[in-house]
């Protein structure tokens, strides 16, 4: 398992009058780790939505690993190596924990027995394993992100699209979880673009930023460049004065 | 050897030895039983596997469907109409029946599915096309009209051409019964089972992890009017007749989800439990009428036993049962 590029380009979105996302490019080397950051309703969740495919963008194309697939259906868009977790989480809720990861593996390995003994194994790797036959809905918020990272890791990805899967956490869990997804990243070299609004987690992980506001791209740099990127300061102190 | 062991999986043993005493005693019934106790074993029965079939959809799937009475009444009229114009028996004629109820299915689902109908709208949508259904046969004379569709009474046994007493009926609805219980067992212990799960839980979240809904459902839609087609097929040559009055009448497909949703949505005892219950109350109910002699005092009676069902065991019987007798039904 290795990562795959992923390449934004032009990439438009409408919802009737409003423009969510205009002319948004950027490109994720395989097997690095992005960060996608902005104020709330920026656009950065419909540009995860259409790379993901729950959204047709307007204009502009998403490549992963040079092959088009906007456009594409999301189950098929998970068949070409994206897995995703949801901002608002979505377990399964009337299912177990460790049935809502099998979902995920049984993608790749059709057989069940063999799905679950793979879904457990991811299960352990994020700490959720204690917790494997209660049922989804019983989990708390953390633990919630945490089943939507170990479900969307189960399809075997090549990029891993994580939609604030630290909000919420304690600042030791948020650690936990850099040190998982670092670990995981050098480990199996997967490809992995993340909205955040922990910036302590995005200054540890991301090797660059991508800054969206009003639906556009106004800066992509380095943590250090960003934090003194005067777009960048002008969109978070502009917020602060809305305040 | 590994399909069976797939099949019994983590079946605790004591629910096998449980369900293999009860087959051995479903079937040698019918020389302990008199005709009365057999009929009612056979309503049982009949509920059971179309709860199984409804079920389907429903208990697995999330997809609530208020028509079945279609998928059966086209397998009905379909076998019986052959049978009784070109005396084409019912083991050729379900394949007709089955296929007939099968492109019902996948029409409805199509144009459910495709353009994201849901929940109740989805209902609707079902009970609209058992409607016009029943509108169409009602002018159609092959079927006979609406003056109904009759089949010569015969009780000499004729395995060929399904025609026979009650012990006859009785012993193909429960092979049908059976049937279905393993098959429903065997597609929930399989990649499509857990991709119908997942569509009931939430469906955006199962297609983001590769579950290909539309697919999913419409393979969901089709085996439960192909199996509930043969219901209708049984149904009419139990009956001998059929009408488009009573076939796709909204009540049919009503009683069809009755015993799914009383004994336990999405569980493989529930459809059982909750044909055995409300046949078992129905009789009861009908006796206490007739004792009382005030009429409609067993719809009454009926309606206020499913009330008091529903009020304190919301998700349905068995799950409930199941607890109380340590079988736990380990739902997946």
């Amino acid at each position: 398992m290795s990562g795959a590029r992923l390449e934004l380009e032009g990439l438009g979105k409408r919802f009737r009058g409003l423009r969510a996302v205009h002319d948004v490019s950027f490109t994720v080397p395989g097997g690095a780790i992005h960060a996608l950051i902005g104020p709330n309703g920026a656009g950065k969740t419909t540009i995860f939505n259409m790379i993901a495919g729950a959204l047709a963008p307007d204009s502009g194309v998403v490549r992963l690993d040079g092959q088009v697939i906007s456009g594409f259906r999301p189950d098929r868009i998970c068949d070409a190596g994206v897995g995703r977790t949801f901002q608002l989480v979505k377990p399964f809720k009337g299912l177990s924990v460790l049935e809502n990861v099998t979902v995920g593996a049984l993608h790749r390995r059709p057989h069940l027995a063999e799905a679950r003994e793979a879904a457990a194994a991811i299960l352990s790797r994020l700490g959720l394993h204690d917790r494997r036959h209660q049922l989804a809905e019983s989990l708390t918020l953390p633990d919630r992100k945490r089943l939507e990272v170990a479900r969307a890791l189960a399809t075997e990805p090549k990029l891993l699209l994580l939609d604030e899967v630290m909000a919420g956490l304690r600042p030791t869990e948020v650690d936990v979880m850099v040190g998982f997804l670092r670990e995981l990243n050098q480990r199996t070299g997967l490809t992995i673009l993340l909205i955040e609004h922990v910036m302590r987690a995005v200054m540890a992980l991301a090797a660059e930023v991508v800054v969206v506001n009003y639906g556009e791209k106004v800066a992509q740099g380095t943590p250090q460049e960003i934090t003194r990127h005067q777009a960048v300061l002008d969109v978070y102190l502009g917020e602060q004065e809305a305040l | 050897m590994s399909f069976v062991k797939r099949l019994t999986g983590d079946a605790s043993p004591r629910i096998l030895w449980s369900l293999g005493i009860l087959l051995v005693l479903l079937l040698v019934a019918p020389m302990m039983l008199g005709k009365y106790w057999l009929s009612v074993l056979i309503l049982v029965l009949y509920f059971a596997f179309v709860g199984q079939a409804w079920n389907i959809m429903m208990g697995f799937a999330g997809q609530l469907s208020l028509g079945h009475a279609l998928y059966a009444g086209l397998g009905g009229y379909i076998a019986a109409g052959l049978y009784s114009h070109y005396g084409i028996g019912p083991w050729a004629g379900l394949f007709a029946a089955v296929a007939a109820a099968g492109v019902a299915g996948a029409i409805v689902g199509y144009l459910g599915f495709r353009f994201s109908l849901a929940g109740v709208y989805f209902a609707l949508l079902t009970i609209a096309f058992s409607e016009f259904t029943r509108v169409a046969f009602d002018h159609w004379e092959w079927a006979g009209g609406s003056g109904g569709l009759f089949l010569k009474v015969d009780t000499t046994t004729d395995i060929v051409n399904l025609r026979g007493g009650p012990v006859l009926f009785y012993y193909v609805i429960l092979a049908l019964a059976a049937g279905a219980f393993v098959l429903c067992r065997a597609l929930l212990e399989s990649r499509l089972g857990r991709y119908w799960l997942a569509i009931r839980e939430d469906a955006e979240a199962a297609q983001a992890v590769g579950v290909p809904v539309l697919r999913c459902k419409m393979i969901a839609i089709v085996i439960s009017a192909a199996l509930t087609a043969l219901a209708g097929v049984w149904n009419a040559f139990y009956y001998n007749n059929l009408f488009p009055e009573t076939a796709f009448a909204m009540g049919r497909s009503i009683e069809i989800t009755l015993a799914p949703i009383i004994g336990g949505l999405g569980t493989l005892f529930g459809p059982i439990v909750g044909a055995v219950v409300l046949t078992g109350l129905g009789e009861i109910f009908t006796d206490l009428g007739e004792a009382l002699r005030i009429p409609g005092i067993k719809q009454i009676f009926y309606g206020l036993a499913l009330l008091v069902i529903v009020m304190y065991r919301p998700a349905g019987l068995w799950p409930w049962l199941a607890d109380k007798l340590g079988l736990k039904e380990r739902q997946p």
